[in-house]
């Protein structure tokens, strides 16, 4: 299963403001609060944590070295 | 579905009327509906509609000549659009489009005219508005040198992926921002900017270093 966005449970409130700007379907409301329903349809744009009013949803990055690419 | 009075009375721009100046207002106010990426006011065009968001989230943006796009603000449920260019009776100095599906109350210019001369309140609420509003636009515009950003988030990214060895907890566009003393918004720019160099590509959840000798260059760092 791939990487979803993380959701604070605590602090979601369930406006279903981040569902409005999905634009792949990944999220939905299930017993009044966000869940991530479609995982592999998401893209991470970060739209969701973009408008979130409570900093509930947040699409965090890995940063990593290509191997063998550039020079040190 | 009618405008909902219990709405406009949370709105700053009604806040302290009384329930009958409210149904005074109230007539003056309709509806509409947008769907994703509809765009609801053009920049350089005359605004001759002032939009309070509902439901859903609005983004107020400007485009650049070479197409860069840069977020002013995200209007969220309770907040306010075209204020500036309705109040001013100038044109739209930015571009407003739905992010998702949105339901809006509208006032159009000219009524809201009529709503200044016999609200009185509103006008001051509209002040306050507009006052933090300068207040957030300063802001901005301290977060807006942009090449200094760029090579802070260059040199934030080498020093977080350090020799590329052992695990490093994830961090968010707003962690990095935090990190550099900038906005989020700026990061992002700054990630695309250097994707287009070619010093790192970006991989759904993953901003991998390509060229470190060319972001070393970007970041100043020898």
């Amino acid at each position: 299963m791939g990487d979803m966005p993380i959701i604070d449970r605590e602090k979601c409130q369930g406006c279903g403001l981040c569902v409005s700007v999905c634009a792949c379907g990944a999220l939905g409301i299930v017993e009044n609060t966000v869940k991530a329903v479609e995982v592999d349809e998401c893209r991470w744009c970060t739209l969701c944590e973009l408008v979130c009013p409570y900093g509930a949803i947040t699409c965090p990055f890995e940063i990593i070295i290509e191997n063998g690419q550039g020079s040190a | 579905m009618a405008v909902q009075v219990e709405f406009l009375k949370s709105i700053p721009y009604f806040s302290g009327l009384s329930d009958s100046e409210i149904d005074s207002v109230r007539r003056y106010i309709f509806e509409k509906k947008a769907e994703r990426g509809e765009i609801l006011s053009f920049e350089d065009e005359p605004a001759g509609v002032l939009y309070f968001v509902v439901a859903g989230a609005v983004k107020v943006f400007k485009t650049s000549a070479d197409g860069k796009e840069q977020i002013f603000s995200i209007i969220r449920p309770g907040e306010s659009f075209n204020d500036v260019a309705v109040l001013s009776g100038g044109v739209s100095l930015v571009s407003a489009e739905a992010m998702g599906a949105v339901t809006l109350n509208a006032i159009k210019k000219n009524d809201l005219e009529v709503v200044l001369r016999e609200h009185p309140q509103v006008a001051l609420n509209v002040i306050q508005v507009l006052s933090r509003r300068v207040q957030e636009l300063v802001s901005l515009v301290e977060d807006f040198s942009f090449r200094h950003v760029t090579g802070r988030v260059a040199k934030m990214l080498l020093e977080y992926a350090g020799d590329g060895v052992g695990e490093r907890p994830r961090l968010t566009q707003q962690e990095m921002a935090a990190m550099i003393g900038t906005a989020r918004e700026m990061v992002g720019r700054s990630l695309k900017s250097l994707e287009a160099e070619g010093t790192i590509r970006m991989e759904r959840n993953r901003i991998i270093i390509t060229d470190q000798k060319g972001l070393r260059e970007m970041a100043g760092v020898a």
